[in-house]
This record gives C-alpha cells, structure tokens and sequence, in this order.
C-alpha cells in the first residue's frame, strides 16, 4: 500500500520522486490512478500529490503566441475556457469524450498525456497542434515535442524521478482549422475503438493525430498542400497519412475494421476541419 | 523528504475536512478512497458504492462545489476541502430536484439515484436552463442499471423550470 505525500514546494516533490525513483508516482487528478491502485496493475509505494504545489507553472497562461497548460489543469476547465474553443476546436471536442463530466472535472490534461495510453483521447489533436512538454528533474528542465515524448504503449521520455510541469501550444497559424472525430461503443464513459485529429492549412497542408491504431498515439503530416475539393486528391493524401497505423484486434475492434473507420473518419475531420478554416483571416 | 508532517505511511492518516456544512475528522490509510471514508468513518451511506472504477457514477458527490467520482478521489486529498454528498443537498426533507425526480416516477430499484440527483443538482447550478441533450451529457457519467433515463431527464427538465419559474 502506497504513502501519500503532498509537497508545497516543486523542489520538494522532485527531491521524493527522485529518491522514490521506480516506485513513486505523481498524483493529479488520479482518475486513471485510482483504477490502477484497484485494479493492482500500478503498484507504487509513493504517491506526491502535485495539487499543493504552490511553485509550479500556473494551470493556464495565453499569450499572443499560443497558450501553456500546467499539470493540474484539468479537463472540465479546458473545454469550458473561451481560448480554447477559438484556437483548439480539436482539442476541445477531444477533451469533451473523456470520461464524463465528474471525470473532466478532476482528469489533468497534462496527466492523460503522462499516462500515455494508445487511445487517449487528447492526444491526437495536442498532436496536430504542435504540443511539447516540459520535463523537470532534480537536473533541471528539458522539452520535447509530444511525438517525440511518446515512446510506447504507458511508456514516454519522462522516467523515475522526472515530472512535466507544463505542456505548450503554438497558437494555430492564420485561416488553419481543426476537429476531432472519434469512434465509440457508447457515447460516456468508453475508450476509443479509434480516435483522428485533423489540421488543415490555409493552404491544403493536412497534419493528423490518431489514437487507438498503433502502440502509441500517431503523427502525419502531409509533404506538401492537399486540394481537398479533388476526392482522388484527398484519397491519394490519405493512404500516405493513414500508412503509419498499425492498429490490432482487441474487444473493441478488429485490426480490419479499425483500419477501415479509422480512413472514414480522418475524411470526415479533414472535411470538419478543412471548413472551419476562417476565410477573413485566410484573405489577410 | 523534507516536510514530513504531510507524510503518512498505511497507518493511519488524520483528515479534516468539510462535509454538508459540518468539520470532520476522520482516520484513514492513504489508500482509502473519499467514497469509504464518507461512508464508513464519516458515516453517510448515502453516496453508494458500485463499480469504484469511475464508471457508473452512484458515488458521485460535489467537492468544493464540482461534481466528482468519490472512488477516484483519496479520503487524504480532501484534506481541508469541502465535501456536499447527497444528504447535504437540502438541511431538512427533500429538494425540489428529489421531489421532481418522485413527480416522474425517475426512481426505480433506486441505487443510482443518489448519484444522479448530486450530478443533476451539478448541472443546474453550472446551467439553469439545460437542454435535453445538455441534460443526457450531463448525466451520462451516471449508469442506471433500470434504463429509467427517460423518465430521469424529465425530472430534471422538470426542476429547471420549477426553478425558473421561481426566479
């Protein structure tokens, strides 16, 4: 059975979680946690409650060039803030399928990438959006953009003793647009059978995220503009896009059926997105 | 480790927090979930235990005025926070929300109902006036094993113009 530990200082939770190494674990809003200590399947002998942390970076800063999120930002305060709904629209519908309103209302943004399940939910459009995160140590601070954060299924660049503090947003680039479309067996409370996030230039550039069909969340960028009024164009675009999927067969889907809703659906954000791309700012 | 007074091991933790109005103290270990601690060392049952995995939504209570799974929340991370669980809803007999939720026929077995009255209550305190579809999204973190939804959205349909009515 684990200890509980609730720092006031940054120092003092890196000083536990470093010495704690393996076997601690930081705690936020613990809503995949508390399963975990349930279930057995996470086992650590230290919690740090981040909550009384007063030294760490404030839960959200907007500035002109995009906006910082800090670890116990939850869900539930995301999709309701004015910023995000204009900037991150992906983000936005991402985060409202998590859970359900109790759960959004404790789940940390920051933490749901931390936890790097395949199929998060938030990860495909923090994806398209261009996120990185910050690491701290007793070392000190290092960043990385979340492609590269993401190693495996539960596995990412933060290690023993390590916490990300913080979580970055470029502002999207003028006349861009993005949306999120997912599949589910149910519409609360599911994990997605697949998920896809898609940005769209002002100039036809696609980029995508996509959850639950492969190890770890995926990111593809198209090499060049895509013209998305041309269906052999978009087709053509998205069987380079889609190639990376590796998706398996579980009790949610087949690898084969997974494959086929995860090219539907990818259309259907492209399209979303594609027409929420503001034609005054594209004209400026 | 520095500040070892906010350290516990399993023995037992001191907690002190607010619940329906009234301080509290109660001993934990660190593992104890919010829900067993308000049920068992605080002694309110009625938030009601079912899937403890964040699923179902039977054991939702407000913390610090937010609709939250008490399963997914550590008795000692409520230290100095308040807690309103269904018996706080209203100081004496039922709410208005309750009696319209007996108006619609909505309890059936009746589990889930403590659940979906807090997660009601929620939502009309955050959106007055909530439209059918903001009423099933709201509650669609609260299982009802009887499949007595319909009847559960009226109610709160019902309450929010009751309340309305009375503004």
């Amino acid at each position: 059975m684990p200890q509980y530990y609730r720092p006031t200082t940054r120092a003092d939770a890196l000083a536990a979680l470093a010495e704690a190494g393996e076997r601690g674990r930081p705690l936020v809003g613990g809503t995949d946690l508390l399963v975990g200590l349930r279930h057995h399947t996470l086992e650590p002998e230290l919690l740090v409650d981040l909550k009384g942390v007063t030294d760490l970076p404030e839960p959200i800063a907007v500035t002109e060039d995009g906006v910082r999120i800090g670890a116990t930002y939850t869900l539930g305060e995301l999709v309701a803030h004015p910023v995000f709904q204009e900037w991150y629209p992906a983000l936005v519908e991402a985060a409202l399928t998590v859970g359900s309103v109790a759960i959004r209302n404790r789940a940390s943004l920051v933490a749901n990438s931390c936890n790097a399940s395949p199929a998060a939910d938030t990860a495909p459009p923090l994806l398209v959006h261009g996120a990185r995160v910050t690491i701290a140590s007793l070392d000190g601070d290092r960043t990385a953009s979340l492609d590269e954060f993401f190693l495996g299924p539960r596995r990412t660049l933060c290690g023993p003793g390590e916490l990300v503090t913080r979580i970055d947003l470029p502002r999207p680039a003028p006349g861009s647009g993005s949306a999120f479309r997912r599949l589910t067996r149910r519409r609360g409370v599911d994990l997605a059978t697949v998920s896809v996030a898609a940005g769209v230039g002002a100039d036809g550039w696609l980029v995508l995220g996509m959850g639950a069909v492969g190890p770890r969340p995926l990111r593809a960028e198209s090499p060049g503009p895509v013209e998305l009024t041309d269906a052999a164009a978009l087709d053509g675009a998205l069987d380079q896009l889609l190639a990376v999927a590796t998706p398996i067969s579980d009790v949610r889907g087949s690898r084969e059926y997974r494959l086929a809703t995860l090219r539907v659906l990818a259309a259907r954000a492209v399209l979303a997105a594609a027409d929420r791309r503001n034609p005054r700012e594209m004209a400026s | 480790m520095t500040t070892s007074d906010h350290l516990v091991d399993d023995a037992l933790q001191t907690v002190t927090l607010t619940v329906n109005g009234s301080e509290r103290t109660v001993a934990v270990p660190a593992h104890r979930t919010l829900l067993d601690g308000l049920r068992d060392e605080v002694g309110l049952p009625g938030t009601k235990s079912c899937c403890a995995e964040g699923e179902c939504g039977a054991c939702t209570v407000l913390l610090d005025g937010k609709a939250v799974n008490s399963c997914l929340v550590l008795c000692v991370e409520a230290e100095g926070h308040e807690v309103t669980t269904v018996e706080g809803l209203s100081a004496d007999g039922l709410t208005d929300l309750q009696e319209e939720f007996l108006n619609a026929g909505a309890v059936q077995c009746g589990f889930c109902i403590p659940g979906q009255v807090v997660a009601a209550e929620y939502l009309l305190r955050t959106n007055p006036s909530p439209d059918e579809a903001e009423i099933r999204e709201a509650l669609s973190g609260n299982l009802c094993r009887c499949a007595g939804y319909q009847r559960i959205v009226r109610a709160v349909q019902a309450t929010a113009e009751r309340r309305g009515a009375a503004r």
